[in-house]
């Protein structure tokens, strides 16, 4: 079967000839114009369309931003804030990057619907470190928008005013979980905090109820609200709604970013069809769907079990191929859509040598707060770089994966699963390779396989 | 389920044992209740939770309800309700108690997750317990043997860090052995209110250090050192010195001010090496002064008082009894007794004044507080002498109407307890005009002027009791055998009250203490060996009018000043 179109919403202008960033082509290309109208409405009634939209957050989580924003404590009589994660850090992906690039404006009108929707007169973008160009693209792109009353005090005459601050990472992965994003931004360490109590719902940035949403979720809110919900709702697949943006990076033939219909697709057309297939002469062998922190699919794995198709449960029995790529076929298949990053690997990769270079960046990144992430994710890349540049033994395998089951689901954030679920799912699904590693290197490098460095 | 007896108690299920906890309570505390021990680091019990070394995860639940009508689930084989226990872990030490919360700490479960943390928590830590001073009292080691896997997997390079930093004048810091847990991090910040520590680097790799350009040098930095579980912070001062287990306890009391923090001496074969603060969380929690803890080295000091001198001279102690005796007896006394001394050596203090007729003072030591565990006033047991009724006022600084009667000469003979007249504000004159017996610890000018000199003993070679600045009465004990030469306090003024030929009372506690219940009616009821060891609050409303000089701190709140009257 074919893959389906390419379905740009968010993507729409990027790579268009002829647009730029500035405020003037955004306009001329029918921009705030969704603002205008969005604030002559009730800010119920925009909450109300995010929450029928059934968008789910982009950020990697998947959570539901409808539902995130009814959790906000609205009583507490506290400012609430917005946060802009756009922290993007996840290795694979660079969706976010394109949007603060290309088309920062469609970013601050979701940023203005959605803070006007939450009644939210202060919000942050805190954007990571080693994006400089970003962080001075947005900050023009405020100036603009402020300067035409988009944003800033009173808001096209409506006596509703926000203002929005760009802040700049310095360069750390954990300041994309979003309790250590509002630590980082409160100027303190960014060691997330605990949950209970601080859920940023209701103890967020300076203990005041904080929403924080992804770059792409946002942008998603001007479109929701510019279709309506229900018609956004009718875009993707049920529970699976709207558009995902996936960037396609590794072993194909057209790596790069792809905007299609959530659900609508599957693996192999994105891979195969759409990406242009394994280089010349080489087979697929493996590929992380959802961001390098999402559990690896081995080609060549059948994934059986029932699922629900509308009011009824079917058997399922698919490849790595016919996932579709949504939030809930990744889950049900034991690993996850995660931030849309999908990093491939092909038959000359060495999977111990490729978790070797996963575990480097996990170690490097995990904040040092709790115990079996700081200690765990550093003896991890001790023993895959052992592996690799000293004497591996038969045995790592297993003691790898022993040392990353004492790490998820016991750490204070979500690092202790995105440092485990790789070494996890590597040796669960390679373990042979992993057993083979002693022998394997000591034959010679199969050609084209870069030396390790 | 066992049904709250108060309202504001709830009924969690801890390894099958109902109990009811005060609501607010977490799961550590409430096992604690139980007899069950969550093993944990970096919570404390006065600090904030910060949830970081995950050593304290247990499995929770709650019992299970019908999701359309709410009944209870029943199950069928046990005929109890259903518990819905969570899939993931949960720490105690961040999780509340509610109604109905099963926790359960001996799961093949929470086994693992202790051994990993176990694991985690060694792999880069030096191991070096035979040369660390922690080693007896370490968290890491007990916890180890107690909830780890006894072996190690870890082949790798262990990671290298600064080994011994100066983190200011009293502490030093081994990074290796640091677990990260941030204790005195929020030691600092949250007690101390002297924010200078902070982790730098990421990872594994991160480091404890203080802030650039500043010390760790607050007079509550030895704080850090007793609550770190580890061996990362230690005493500058005691490093090295001795091993804990072949240390003896002692339960002292902090003389540096009326605060009287609750401390421990640690001892052997009577040598003090260190002082460390003991709980009471009416008083000072679990912290104790730097300064307090220096105290200890008064014992061995310059100066220390160890021959009994008779006009400079050595002599026996009944000679130089019968000497004071003889120039007390021509009358023309006055006894500066001391807001150091017990309260048993008051009350003899004031036996003695009273036979001999003589007006007694006491010395003031008004100073600044702290706010914290030092009070404004420097003399741990001014109320002591109010309750025994060795003064009836609050001292000054100054001894002036005694430098009148002397310079009338009405006051010919002087009996000091340890305090310097000169210090007091007595001229030189003055001190030349009266003849001076004088018991102390160290010497210091009135002592090198006194007639007779009888050296007595420190806080930490004798026994009694101080009431603190809340009307606390609390005991300390002897931890160290008195200096040769020196005689005890309660002896030297028994023996002075004898040879003055007043009623004399046997010089030990049990026997003074009979007196004292006899002659003082608020603590009739007490003996030395009933007084509890974090103390007992008196009747203070006898003396609430008085001045106190003590401004607020830790657990005390001054009386607040009488309204002026409207007029």
């Amino acid at each position: 079967m074919a893959a389906p179109e390419q379905f740009r919403l968010i993507f729409r202008h990027i790579d268009e000839p002829g647009y730029s960033n500035d405020l003037a082509c955004y306009v001329r290309n029918g921009g705030y114009e969704v603002l205008k109208k969005a604030v002559l409405r009730k800010p119920e009634e925009l909450i109300d369309e995010v929450k029928k939209s059934g968008l789910r957050g982009r950020g990697g989580a998947g959570f539901s931003c409808g539902f995130k924003w009814t959790l906000v404590d609205r009583k507490s009589g506290k400012p609430i804030y917005l946060v802009v994660n756009a922290d993007e850090s996840e290795p694979g992906t660079f969706k976010d990057r394109y949007i603060v690039h290309r088309d920062p404006h469609q970013l601050i009108e979701g940023i203005m619907i959605t803070c006007f929707a939450n009644k939210v007169e202060r919000a942050y973008i805190y954007i990571r470190g080693e994006f400089p160009e970003g962080a001075r693209i947005l900050e023009k792109a405020i100036a603009e928008a402020r300067a035409a009353n988009f944003a800033g005090p009173n808001i096209l005459g409506t006596g509703y005013g926000c203002e929005i601050y760009v802040h700049r990472g310095a360069g750390a992965y954990i300041c994309g979980e979003e309790t250590g994003l509002i630590e980082s931004l409160e100027g303190k360490r960014p060691y997330p905090r605990i949950k209970p109590p601080y859920f940023p719902a209701v103890l967020g940035l300076y203990q005041c109820p904080t929403i924080v949403n992804n770059v792409e979720t946002l942008c998603h809110v001007k479109h929701i609200v510019e279709r309506g919900g229900d018609a956004y709702s009718k875009i993707g697949t049920p529970n699976n709604t709207g558009t995902r943006i996936f960037c396609v990076s590794g072993h194909v033939q057209r790596p790069g970013y792809y905007e299609f219909e959530v659900g609508k697709l599957t693996m192999g057309q994105l891979l195969n069809d759409v990406c242009g297939g394994p280089l010349a002469g080489r087979k697929f062998k493996a590929v992380i769907p959802g961001g390098s922190s999402a559990k690896v699919l081995k080609f060549g794995e059948r994934y059986k079990g029932k699922r629900k198709v509308g009011a009824e449960m079917v058997d399922y029995d698919w490849g790595v191929e016919d996932i579709p790529m949504d939030f809930d076929s990744m889950a049900m298949i034991g690993s996850m859509g995660g931030s849309g990053g999908v990093i491939v690997m092909d038959d000359s990769v060495n999977m111990v040598e490729a978790l070797a270079n996963i575990n480097a960046f996990y170690s490097h990144e995990s904040c040092g707060q709790c115990t079996p992430c700081r200690e765990g994710s550093l003896w991890m890349k001790k023993i895959t770089s052992r592996m690799v540049h000293g004497d591996a033994r038969a045995e790592d395998g297993a003691l790898l994966k022993s040392v990353a089951d004492q790490i998820a689901g016991r750490t204070i954030c979500a690092f202790g699963e995105a440092c485990a679920w790789p070494t996890q799912s590597f040796v669960t699904k390679f373990g042979d390779e992993f057993k083979a590693y002693p022998q394997a290197k000591k034959q010679p490098r199969p050609d084209g396989v870069p030396d390790l460095i | 389920m066992i049904q709250p007896a108060s309202p504001d108690l709830i009924s969690v299920n801890i390894d099958g044992k109902e109990i009811a906890v005060p609501k607010g309570t977490n799961v550590i505390e409430a096992a604690h209740r139980v007899g069950t021990d969550v093993p944990h680091y970096c919570y404390h019990p006065k600090l904030s939770v910060v949830g970081n070394c995950r050593m304290c995860l247990v499995e929770t639940g709650m019992p299970a309800l019908d999701p359309a009508t709410k009944a209870p689930i029943m199950d069928p084989v046990t005929g109890k309700q259903r518990i819905n226990w969570s899939p993931r872990p949960a720490i105690g030490c961040a999780t509340s108690v509610m109604p109905g919360l099963h926790v359960r700490t001996t799961t093949p479960m929470v086994k693992d997750c202790r051994e990993g943390v176990m694991e985690f928590l060694l792999i880069n830590h030096p191991l070096d317990c035979p040369i660390c001073d922690q080693a007896g009292e370490c968290k890491l080691q007990e916890q180890a043997a107690g909830y780890g896997r006894g072996y190690s997997r870890f082949i790798e390079q262990k990671n290298v860090k600064p080994k011994r930093t100066q983190l200011g004048p009293r502490v030093t810091l081994d990074d290796e052995r640091c677990i990260l847990c941030s204790r005195c991090i929020r030691f600092c910040k949250e007690v101390a209110k002297d924010d200078v520590l902070g982790f730098i680097d990421r990872g594994s790799y991160s480091t404890l250090t203080c802030f650039p350009g500043r010390k760790l040098e607050n007079n509550y930095s030895l704080n850090t050192v007793d609550i770190c579980p580890v061996g990362a912070l230690t005493s500058t001062d005691f490093r090295f010195k001795m091993r804990v287990w072949f240390l003896k306890q002692t339960n002292s009391i902090d003389t540096e001010s009326s605060v009287g923090a609750n401390t421990v001496v640690w001892s052997r074969e009577g040598t003090v090496y260190r002082v460390t603060p003991r709980q009471n969380d009416a008083v000072n929690d679990t912290w104790m002064s730097d300064s307090g803890r220096a105290l200890f080295k008064e014992i061995r000091s310059e100066g220390r008082l160890d021959t009994v001198r008779v006009n400079g001279a050595q002599s026996p102690i009944e000679f130089a009894a019968g000497t004071a005796a003889g120039l007390l007896a021509k009358g023309g006394v006055a006894v500066v007794g001391s807001g150091r001394s017990s309260v048993e050596e008051q009350y003899l203090t004031g036996r003695l004044a009273k036979a001999l007729g003589a007006g007694a003072w006491l010395v003031s030591r008004a100073g600044q507080g702290d706010g914290l565990l030092i009070s404004a006033d420097g003399n741990p047991n001014v109320r002591g002498a109010l309750v025994t009724g060795l003064v009836s006022a609050l001292p000054s600084a100054r001894l002036d109407e005694l430098a009148a009667r002397i310079d009338s000469g009405s006051v010919r003979t002087v009996v000091s307890i340890g305090e310097d007249l000169l210090a007091a504000g007595l001229s030189q004159a003055q001190l030349a005009k009266v003849a001076v017996v004088y018991l102390g610890t160290h010497t210091n000018p009135t002592a090198s002027a006194a007639k007779v000199v009888i050296p007595t003993l420190t806080v930490f070679e004798k026994s009694g009791t101080f009431v603190n600045q809340q009307f606390r009465i609390q005991k300390f004990a002897k931890a160290v055998p008195g200096v040769a030469g020196a005689a005890d306090d309660l002896a030297a003024l028994a023996a002075l009250l004898s040879a003055v030929g007043a009623p004399s009372v046997a010089p030990d506690l049990a026997s003074v203490w009979a007196s004292i219940a006899r002659d003082v009616p608020s603590l009739a009821t007490m003996a030395y060996d009933n007084i509890p060891d974090t103390g007992l609050l008196l009747d203070s409303t006898p003396w609430s009018g008085l001045p106190f000089a003590e401004g607020a701190s830790l657990h005390f709140k001054p009386a607040p000043k009488e309204a002026p009257a409207r007029g």
